[in-house]
C-alpha cells in the first residue's frame, strides 16, 4: 500500500502538468490580431538567405522597438531554403538575394501560393581573398576557371604557387545559385556556358561567416560573400569584366553607378501582395529610416 | 473498530478496507493501460517513420537507376537536369568513420582498462561520472570547437591546404564516441568475474599480463559492443561533420581531403528541396541508407552484448 500510495503522489503532479502544459500551448496558439487602432500585435516569420538576415535582423529590431507588441523572427538557411518555405507555406516572407526561377513559380502556384516581388537593397557580391594573397585583380573568365577548377593554383593568375582552397556556399544559398548563373557560367559574356558547374573541390560551406572566418585564417582561400560580411580581415578583389576593363573593387557607389559587374538584387517575397501588419513591416524597410540601416549594415540602398 | 485497529497493528502494509483495494484496483488498470498505450505509441511512432523513409526515398530510383544513384560521382541537385550520384558522400562518410574508430578504440579501450582494473575505487568514482558527462555536449559546441581550435592546428600539424577535412571531422568524432566506448566497455571488463584474475595471478602473472591476456579477452565480446555503438554515433552525427569536414563534392581519396559524409549532405540539401521533387526524394533515399547503415551495426552490437552477458551468466 506504501508504494501505491507514492504512485498516487508521483501521478497527481504529472496530471497537473500536463494539464498546465496543454492551457499554456494553448495560450501560444495567437492569431495575428488585426491592427487595433495604433497599436500592432503578430508575428511575422522572415525565411532565406543569408546575405539578407543581418540586414532582415537589424529591420526586425527597429520595427519591434517602434511596435512591441509585433514579434520578427529571423532565420537565414539561404534563399532556397526560404523559397522552399514560401512553397510549402511554413513562412510569411521569404528573403532571397537571387530571383525566384519559373519552376518555383510554378510549384508555388500548384501549391495555391502567388509569390510577390519585392526589391529591398542591392548587394555589390564581393570576391575575398586573405590579406597575406598577393593577387588583388581577377577576371570573370579567371573566377570561372577557378571554380570550375581549370586553374587550381595562385600562380596562374599573378600570386604565390600554393594551392587554391575554393570556397563557396552551400546549394541552399541564393549566392550560391547567383555566382553559378553570373561567374562560374559567365551570363552575359561572348564565353557563356551554361553546362558548368562547380568543379568538385570546391569546398561547400553551410554560412556565410563560415566562409569569411575560413579565409581570415588560410592565406590561399578564396570566398565571395556579400557586401555586407566583407570585413577588414579579408581582402576584397577588383573585378574585371573583360580582360580590358579596368578592375573595380565592390562598394556601395560603384553597385550604384551600375561599374561594378556582379551587383545583384536583393529581394522580399510574401504570398501575394503583402497585407495588415506585413505590409506596415515592408513599408518601413522600403522607408527613408529603413534605407538608412541598409547603408549601415553594408549594403546598397535603392535610389539614393 | 477493534478488529481493523489489530489488522493495522499488525501488519501496515495489509489493504484495510475492501472499498479501497477497488479503487487502487482501478487506478492500477488505468496506469497499466496508460502504460501500453505508451509503448504502443513508440512502436507506432518508430514504424511510421520507417514507412515515411521508404515512401518518400524510393521513388528516386524510377528516376536514377539504383546503380547510377549509389556509384555516381557526381551530385548536382540544382542543376537542369539534376544528377544524383552518392559515392562521394558514402566514401566521405566511411574515411570519417573509419578516423573516428581508429583514435576511438585504443584511447578508450585503454582508458576503460585503466578505470576497471588498475585505478582506485575513488578515481573511478569521480572520473568515470566526468566521461559521461562528456557525451552529453551537444554537437554544435563540439562542431564549433573543431571548427576554431582544430582546424588550424590540423591544417598546420599535416601541411594540408585547409583544416577542414575529413581528418579534423574523424577527430572530433573520436572525442564524441569516446564516452561511449570507455562506459560501455568498462562494464564489460568489470563483469569479468574475480576468480579470472586471481587464477591469472596466482599463476605469476603481472598486473599487465592479467589485462592483456586475460580481462581484455574474456570481456571481448562486450568491448566489440562498445565499439559498435562507438561507430554508430560516428556514422550518425550531422552537426559536428557539416561544421567542419569541408564539404567538397570530390571522392576523396584520403581522409586529409574536405569531404562531406552523408548526414551533412541531407542536412545542407533538405532546407531548399521542395516537398515531393526530386532533390527531396534523393535525400530521403540517403536517409534510408544511413538508416540501414546505423540499424545493422546497432543491431550486431546488440547481439554482441546478448553473447556477453549470457556468458558470465551461471
Amino acid at each position: 500500500m506504501y508504494i501505491k500510495k507514492s504512485i498516487k503522489w508521483f501521478i497527481f503532479p504529472l496530471l497537473v502538468l500536463i494539464a498546465v502544459a496543454t492551457f499554456i500551448s494553448g495560450c501560444g496558439d495567437t492569431t495575428p490580431a488585426p491592427a487595433n487602432g495604433t497599436e500592432l500585435s503578430g508575428s511575422i516569420r522572415i525565411i532565406g538567405s543569408n546575405t539578407l538576415t543581418p540586414l532582415s535582423t537589424v529591420w526586425a529590431e527597429e520595427f519591434m522597438k517602434i511596435h512591441p507588441k509585433v514579434s520578427i523572427g529571423v532565420s537565414g538557411p539561404g534563399s532556397g531554403a526560404g523559397i522552399a518555405a514560401l512553397i510549402n507555406g511554413t513562412t510569411d516572407v521569404c528573403q532571397a538575394s537571387r530571383m525566384i526561377k519559373q519552376k518555383e513559380i510554378d510549384e508555388a502556384k500548384s501549391n495555391g501560393v502567388e509569390p510577390y516581388e519585392i526589391q529591398v537593397a542591392t548587394d555589390a557580391l564581393s570576391v575575398v581573398v586573405n590579406p597575406a594573397n598577393p593577387v588583388s585583380e581577377l577576371t570573370i573568365v579567371q573566377l570561372s576557371a577557378i571554380y570550375t577548377g581549370k586553374i587550381t593554383n595562385w600562380r596562374e593568375v599573378g600570386g604565390n604557387d600554393a594551392t587554391i582552397v575554393v570556397i563557396s556556399r552551400d546549394t541552399n544559398s541564393g549566392t550560391h545559385v547567383f555566382f553559378k548563373e553570373h561567374v562560374v557560367q559567365m551570363k552575359g559574356l561572348a564565353s557563356e556556358d551554361k553546362s558548368l558547374e562547380y568543379g568538385p573541390k570546391v569546398l561547400f560551406l553551410p554560412s556565410t561567416e563560415e566562409g569569411v572566418s575560413e579565409t581570415t585564417r588560410n592565406p590561399n582561400a578564396i570566398f565571395y560573400p556579400g557586401l555586407g560580411y566583407v570585413t577588414d580581415e579579408v581582402k576584397p578583389l577588383a573585378i574585371k569584366k573583360t580582360w580590358d576593363d579596368a578592375g573595380v573593387l565592390p562598394s556601395v557607389a560603384t553597385a550604384l553607378d551600375g561599374t561594378y559587374p556582379i551587383a545583384r538584387p536583393l529581394l522580399y517575397y510574401t504570398n501575394g501582395t503583402p497585407g495588415g501588419f506585413i505590409k506596415t513591416f515592408i513599408d518601413y524597410c522600403l522607408s527613408a529610416e529603413g534605407q538608412a540601416e541598409v547603408t549601415e549594415v553594408g549594403y546598397v540602398p535603392l535610389n539614393s | 473498530m477493534r478488529l481493523r485497529r489489530n489488522v493495522h497493528e499488525v501488519d501496515a502494509i495489509a489493504v484495510p478496507a475492501g472499498g479501497l483495494a477497488r479503487r487502487w484496483r482501478l487506478g492500477e488498470k488505468f496506469i497499466e493501460g496508460w502504460i501500453y498505450l505508451a509503448g504502443g505509441l513508440a512502436i507506432v511512432v518508430l514504424l511510421g517513420i520507417i514507412v515515411l523513409l521508404v515512401k518518400e526515398g524510393v521513388p528516386i530510383f524510377f528516376d536514377t537507376p539504383p546503380w547510377e544513384f549509389f556509384f555516381g560521382t557526381k551530385w548536382y541537385p540544382v542543376s537542369e537536369p539534376p544528377t544524383f550520384g552518392i559515392m562521394p558522400f558514402f566514401v566521405a562518410t566511411l574515411w570519417v568513420t573509419i578516423v573516428a574508430t581508429a583514435i576511438s578504440v585504443p584511447i578508450g579501450v585503454a582508458c576503460a582498462a585503466y578505470l576497471s582494473e588498475v585505478a582506485p575505487d575513488k578515481v573511478r568514482e569521480t572520473v568515470k561520472p566526468v566521461i559521461e558527462l562528456l557525451a552529453g555536449f551537444p554537437s554544435v559546441v563540439m562542431g564549433f570547437i573543431g571548427l576554431m581550435l582544430l582546424s588550424p592546428l590540423v591544417q598546420s600539424a599535416f601541411n594540408l591546404n585547409t583544416g577542414l577535412s575529413g581528418l579534423t571531422a574523424g577527430i572530433m568524432l573520436a572525442f564524441m564516441s569516446l564516452p561511449i566506448i570507455i562506459s560501455v566497455s568498462e562494464d564489460a571488463l568489470r563483469a569479468v568475474p574475480d576468480e579470472f584474475r586471481q587464477a591469472s595471478f596466482a599463476l605469476g602473472a603481472t598486473k599487465w599480463e592479467t589485462i592483456w591476456h586475460v580481462c581484455i579477452p574474456a570481456a571481448l565480446s562486450g568491448i566489440t559492443a562498445a565499439v559498435m555503438l562507438g561507430v554508430g554515433r560516428a556514422i550518425g552525427e550531422t552537426m559536428t561533420v557539416l561544421m567542419v569536414a569541408g564539404g567538397a563534392l570530390a571522392v576523396p581519396v584520403s581522409p586529409t581531403e574536405p569531404m562531406m559524409p552523408m548526414t551533412a549532405a541531407i542536412a545542407s540539401g533538405i532546407g531548399n528541396a521542395v516537398r515531393g521533387g526530386l532533390q527531396y526524394q534523393a535525400l530521403f533515399a540517403i536517409g534510408l541508407i544511413l538508416f540501414v547503415l546505423t540499424l545493422s551495426v546497432n543491431l550486431v552490437a546488440d547481439r554482441v552484448l546478448e553473447r556477453q552477458k549470457r556468458k558470465f551468466q551461471r
